[in-house]
């Protein structure tokens, strides 16, 4: 069993690697492919319709405030924060840890109430957890007792979609985060690479309107994370889905994104909104180009300023 | 479990390492009863106090033909599951209910920690004259025996849930019930395991005292009148069928939990 797993680990690594190399997200052979409803040409521009009036998320003022239940004291995490996120753009918040950006993508997720403002998805305020909506935690937080594709179908499930239909359809998916093969490991049996993979399937198969991603790779080694980023960038150009991500690797937000937010530190602030004009899809030696790494110590330089202040660094 | 589940030994080895695993054990006890055996027929202890292991097996085959073993065996069992059974039925709700919402907890747990640490037997007087000396008042004691460590157990098991996998139920929508079925349910399975065990182990001493007590079968009043009338030969029938069968129960749980964990090791 383990020999059978390690073998296909070794093949699952460079396989991605090569994929990422080449800058474009290959999709599977054409003879073992599932179809996946949103599939788009590879390099098509976004539709018309992707505009900032048609936001897929339109914060407003947002604050959000802690209060310690035994003290009643009051601490603020974030104060004041105006965003609008356009359909099909893929935007960043970077920023010190703890300064948060997290409680920001919690609260659009509806699992922090705010404070003050207003948070509105698709047109209707964020109150609660809903389907428009699938996170990415940092840990992939997968169910042990349930195998690979039983983890990808479990938001499906909540919903209530019958179980033919959500394995159908997890199939794409699975496909798509290269978990072919394994659908029917346990988490305990995968390594913490391809469990963020059945993390971000289980988030994908949903169909979201907004993608929310809170520092998916932060916690997987570099080589894995930069695999991974690159396969993202891959199923991002695929999918072309409404992605928030949180972060704290500057070249991740680079290489991924539209748009980045420098966040000050706690009482978070947007410090700076960065528009990404690099070329998309983006090419395999995107991050030796000049406005790459120019980008990346402008960011830098802001998020320093930011901790100086504080004493942070 | 060893750490490698997923190599499999040649045929050789493994007969080898099965004889390893359950002969020591096997090999230990024997000699402890050659000695013994050994010791009386030499005269060294005197049956008359320690009777003998040939000496047991005789009495034990005898009991058996007459027909009184069957009878207490089956007294006894039946009072065990019935009691058994009923914890079960009982103890697992209450514990979830407890563990799951909060303001129960607090309701609750005092009750539960009282009773929890309470020697059950200090109650049976009270049994006999609530039910009577027959089935009623055994069964009401090892009910009261095995149903605290299952709602204990249970209590634990859904106050231990992983915060992470909560939130993850959270943000794919999750209802409360869902969160239930999902996650905390799956969840707890080691601990009603943990429970089960626990609560046979405190009920099979329920059995023996409730019979101990008072009452006229099972192998709780064969031990007592056996030892009342210097039977030690009986005393240790009665107690090695009680070790068996406990051993056998526990093999049992213990096997139902491996397979119901698979997924802790599994590929």
């Amino acid at each position: 069993m383990f020999r059978s797993l390690k073998a296909r680990l070794d093949f699952a690594v460079p396989a991605a690697a090569t994929a990422g190399a080449s800058g474009l997200y290959r999709p599977p052979v054409a003879g073992t492919s599932h179809a996946l409803p949103f599939q788009r040409q590879g390099g098509e521009p976004a539709p018309a319709g992707a505009s900032r009036s048609n936001g897929a998320l339109a914060a407003t003022g947002v604050s959000i405030a802690y209060t310690n239940s035994s003290t009643g004291e009051v601490t603020p995490a974030v104060s004041q924060i105006d965003l609008t996120v356009a359909k099909g753009e893929f935007v960043s918040i970077v920023g010190l840890s703890g300064c948060g950006k997290s409680s920001f993508l919690n609260a659009v997720a509806g699992l922090t109430a705010i404070s003050g403002g207003t948070l509105v998805a698709g047109g209707v305020p964020i109150t609660r957890p809903g389907p428009d909506r699938a996170v990415v935690f940092q840990r992939p937080s997968l169910l042990p007792w349930r195998t690979v594709l039983g983890n990808v179908i479990y938001g499906l499930e909540l919903q209530g979609i019958p179980k033919r239909e959500a394995h159908r359809r997890a199939a794409a998916y699975i496909d798509l985060v290269q978990l072919g093969g394994v659908e029917h490991f346990y988490p305990a049996a995968l390594s913490g690479g391809m469990q963020q993979r059945v993390n971000l399937a289980r988030a994908l198969v949903c169909d979201p309107d907004i993608l929310l991603l809170d520092e998916p790779f932060g916690a997987l080694d570099a080589i894995t994370r930069e695999t991974m980023q690159k396969e993202l960038l891959g199923i991002w150009e695929t999918t072309r889905k409404t992605v928030l991500m949180v972060t704290h690797q500057i070249d991740e937000a680079i290489l991924l994104s539209d748009r980045i937010l420098v966040f000050s530190d706690r009482p978070a602030r947007i410090l700076a909104e960065i528009v990404v004009e690099l070329p998309r899809p983006r090419p395999a030696n995107v991050k030796a180009l000049p406005a790459f790494t120019r980008l990346e110590t402008r960011i830098w330089e802001l998020i320093q300023e930011t901790a100086r202040g504080r004493g942070r660094l | 479990m060893s750490a490698t589940p997923a190599i499999r030994l040649p045929p050789g080895r493994r007969v080898w390492r099965w004889f390893l695993d359950y002969g020591t054990g096997a090999a230990v006890i024997l000699g402890l009863l050659l000695a013994w055996e050994l010791a009386v027929r030499s005269g060294t202890v005197n049956p008359m106090f320690s009777s003998s292991p040939s000496r047991i097996l005789v009495a034990g085959i005898d009991i058996a033909r007459d027909g009184s073993l069957a009878r207490h065996l089956l007294s006894s069992g039946y009072t065990f599951f019935v009691g058994f059974g009923l914890a079960i039925v009982a103890g697992v709700p209450i514990g979830v209910f407890i563990g799951w919402y909060g303001w129960a907890n607090r309701a609750f747990s005092p009750l539960v920690s009282a009773f929890y640490t309470t020697p059950r037997i200090a109650m049976m007087p009270l049994f006999i004259i609530w039910f009577g000396l027959g089935l009623g008042s055994k069964v009401a004691l090892v009910f009261l025996s095995a149903v605290f460590p299952l709602i204990v157990n249970m209590q634990v098991a859904m106050q231990n849930i992983d915060r992470d996998l909560k939130r993850v139920g959270d943000a794919y929508g999750a209802s409360q019930w869902q969160l239930f079925r999902t996650i905390a349910l799956p969840a707890s399975v080691p601990f009603l395991l943990t429970g089960l065990r626990l609560a046979m182990g405190r009920g099979l001493l329920g059995v023996v005292a409730a019979e101990v007590f008072g009452g006229s079968e099972g192998i709780g009043y064969l031990i007592e009148y056996a030892g009342a009338t210097f039977r030690i030969d009986v005393v240790f029938v009665g107690v090695f069928l009680i070790a068996l069968f406990g051993i056998a129960m526990d093999r049992g749980l213990y096997a139902l939990s491996r397979r119901l964990d698979s997924w802790k090791t599994a590929g």
